[in-house]
């Protein structure tokens, strides 16, 4: 495959960018249509591309294809800085995800967003975003993956903003912004460090250097937990995760994309890309698994209390983002990327799903929704199958990454295994209070005049058609190990034993059953009303209002660390600092200097008698002095 | 015996006087009155000096003419300064011409 060819996976959506930014929006506003084919005009282009290079990185041997470099930054006798792509299987199967499914969601979008006034910036944006998620893929050096890495939280910042009119979205996207901000400090840093311990900021170099022990200790243990900080902020990992619930404030199409399958993976993404420095360092493998792992089932207890479907899947999102950082930390690169691709896959459907509710009742409130089943059958099945496929039931996607991540943190992390395991009971409750609350019972009025509730339009309908399938298969590219050996990964115990071998294991069941138990519970809440929802929330009143109220995390960040810790402590300290050390230094140099004037010109009392006498001292002096010192 | 140290001494006397009279005095006359002794202390040093060290020649002699001169010129000058000074300010109390302050 010709290397120019691989440059153009990224480049074609950007040139779509460009073309709907530069010609579309200024002269032809009045066709929003064009934005949405041009777009996905490219992602097909780029689809064919991606599905070429990972047939050529299959065949390829070690699964990577050398790309000729370009010297971007030369400074003589310096530093070289390369541009650089990377062709491996964790890029190629990476492509494969984002392409998809922002293909799948520049489909859908098309009747999402229709009559909406800002179509085609929405496509503007959506086509940047692909293009940098996929330049961050492909990216060879850390300095070109930071740039990519800050485009799409760029792109995350204006599409969350994307009704800047609403002061929700505005802070909601700033809020975002500046959370992630705080872990790509922590990544800029290990950049930094790493660069000045190695000369590099290639990342192939990098690994070598990790895995050949040149680099290693203290200096390594740092790069990693900062590059893991960076990875936090964009993966929404705790004690960083609280942008992500917010963020549900933009366009849903755009959550899908963004906010559940690509962007937010890039967090998992970057681990993996950079594993060797992490899997060198035992307290930085320790770290990804306890933040993973807690992150988790810490994000499942709130999901279950949510009454926003979109925030419910955006907890459950950051849940399974914890799975992923839990499967890498324990396991390896094969065990966090097969997670992240099967979750990209249901995850993206179930929130095309909710957005399709939405698109129906006019509201995300699921207590305002119900019985849709019967108005809507596409998205029922479609959104059934995803939440089957995220309660980990066999033989669904869901169910082959995440109790291959389950087997490894038993062998690994066994505290972290038992959280896992409660989570895996708590994520498909709910999962299944969202589809009883939406789907079953009556029809409970939607948003107050907004009429009857209806099946989307077949624009809508088909990408969420497309995921269910893929949602149901794609988890049986590792059945036999295929996708583990791509990334050159031994079998993990049991999983490589087809597609019934799996259930000869104990664990798969015990796993089966807490999922099992989960449905069940949400069924006799939700659905078939043997229990009180009130009566349970009642009793476990403390809980409840923990959860509700995220733990009071957002009033901790909010009210204690930014008002009174960072405006009214540190801010307020630097104010102080400069307004009274750097503005009085100079301000009393300034005064030093007019009160000495003032002092000395009392001297100069124009009485010529005086300087008379002056001048005669002065004389006297220098004499002197001609005296004593020779 | 009179000798070359005791008309210095009588000079630098003169001197201080003037040179005293010149800084501390008000009077614009009085500062002019000092310089004349100043002056006249030189002239008294320079042909001591000539007379002890070089009788035959009379430089010294010369050179206090020409002080003499000068000084003439001066006083003419001075005092015409203080004149004007006196038809402009009313005064010639020297602590209050200080046009020169600041």
């Amino acid at each position: 495959m010709p290397s120019e060819l691989v440059w153009l996976i990224f480049l074609l959506p950007l040139f779509s960018f460009v073309i709907i930014s530069l010609f579309f929006r200024p002269f032809l506003n009045n066709r929003p249509k064009l934005g949405g084919y041009i777009t996905i005009a490219a992602l097909l282009g780029s689809l064919g591309l991606s599905i070429w290079a990972l047939f050529e990185v299959m065949a390829a041997p070690g699964h990577s294809i050398p790309i000729p470099d370009i010297n971007w930054v030369v400074i003589e006798g310096g530093l070289t800085i390369h541009l650089g792509l990377i062709l491996d299987s964790l890029t190629a199967v990476m492509l494969l995800v984002v392409i998809i499914v922002s293909l799948m969601v520049q489909i859908y979008s098309q009747g999402y967003m229709k009559g909406d006034p800002g179509y085609h910036r929405y496509y503007a944006f959506m086509s940047l975003f692909t293009a940098s998620m996929l330049g961050l893929v492909l990216a060879d050096n850390l300095l070109f993956v930071y740039v990519f890495w800050e485009m799409v939280g760029l792109c995350s910042y204006l599409l969350i903003g994307f009704w800047f009119h609403r002061p929700e979205a505005a802070n909601a996207a700033k809020k975002a912004f500046i959370v992630t901000r705080l872990g790509d400090f922590g990544f800029l840093a290990a950049i930094l460090l790493l660069y000045f311990n190695t000369g590099t900021f290639d990342i192939g170099q990098l690994n070598t250097l990790a895995a050949g022990g040149a680099l290693a200790g203290t200096v390594l243990t740092w790069a990693a937990i900062g590059i893991f900080a960076g990875a936090a902020g964009k993966s929404a990992q705790f004690p960083l995760h609280v942008w992500l619930p917010d963020a549900m404030e933009g366009p849903t199409p755009v959550s899908a994309l963004i906010h559940a399958a690509t962007m937010v993976a890039a967090g998992v993404f970057l681990v993996a890309r950079t594993f060797p420095l992490f899997a060198h360092s035992m307290e930085a493998m320790t770290t990804v698994a306890v933040i993973g792992g807690f992150t988790a089932i810490f994000a499942a207890t709130m999901g279950l209390v949510m009454t926003d479907i979109k925030r419910v899947l955006a907890y459950s999102t950051i849940s399974q983002l914890g799975y992923m950082m839990l499967g890498l930390g324990t396991g390896g690169v094969a065990i966090g990327i097969f997670h992240l691709f099967n979750h990209a896959f249901f995850k993206a459907l179930l929130f095309l799903g909710a957005g399709s509710v939405n698109h129906a009742t006019g509201t995300f409130d699921m207590r305002r929704m119900g019985g849709l089943r019967r108005f809507m059958p596409w998205t029922y099945a479609t959104f059934l199958i995803a939440s089957i496929s995220i309660a980990g039931i066999w033989p669904l996607a869901g169910f082959w990454s995440k109790d291959e991540i389950l087997v490894s943190a038993l062998q690994a992390q066994p505290i972290l295994f038992y959280l896992a395991m409660i989570t895996v009971f708590m994520t498909a409750f709910y999962m299944f209070r969202v589809v009883f609350m939406t789907f079953g019972g009556d029809y409970r009025g939607g948003e107050e005049g907004h009429g009857k509730p209806h099946e989307s339009p077949a624009v809508m309908v088909m990408p969420m058609v497309v995921l269910a399938i893929l949602a149901v298969v794609s988890g049986f590219w590792n059945v036999t190990g295929q996708f583990g050996a791509l990334f050159g990964h031994g079998h993990t115990q049991g999983f490589a034993e087809g597609f019934f071998g799996i259930l000869t294991h104990a664990l798969p069941w015990i796993s089966l059953i807490l999922a099992g138990l989960g449905i069940l519970l949400a069924y006799a809440i939700y659905s078939a009303r043997w229990l009180s929802a009130e009566r349970i929330g009642a009793m476990f009143k403390p809980l409840y209002t923990l959860f509700l109220r995220k733990y009071w995390l957002d009033e901790l960040y909010e009210q204690v660390i930014v008002r009174l810790v960072l405006l009214k402590g540190l801010f307020a300290a630097f104010q102080a600092v400069d307004s009274y050390g750097v503005d009085g230094a100079v301000n009393g140099l300034a005064k030093g200097v007019m009160a000495s004037g003032k002092a000395i010109r009392r001297a100069h009392s124009g009485q010529l008698q005086l300087y008379g006498l002056f001048i005669g001292i002065g004389i006297i002096v220098i004499l002197a002095c001609f005296y004593l010192f020779g | 015996m009179v000798g070359l140290e005791h008309y210095l001494i009588l000079s630098a006397v003169l001197f201080s006087i003037g040179l005293y009279g010149a800084l501390a005095k008000r009077n614009a006359i009085i500062i002019l009155m000092s310089i004349e002794l100043m002056l006249n202390a030189v002239n008294i040093a320079m042909v001591a000096f000539s007379r002890y060290i070089v009788p035959l020649m009379l430089t010294g002699q010369v050179f206090a003419i020409f002080i003499m001169v000068v000084a003439a010129a001066e006083v003419a000058v001075g005092l015409a300064i203080i004149i004007a000074i006196y038809r402009h300010r009313e005064t010639i109390d020297a602590t209050k011409i200080d046009l020169m302050k600041w």
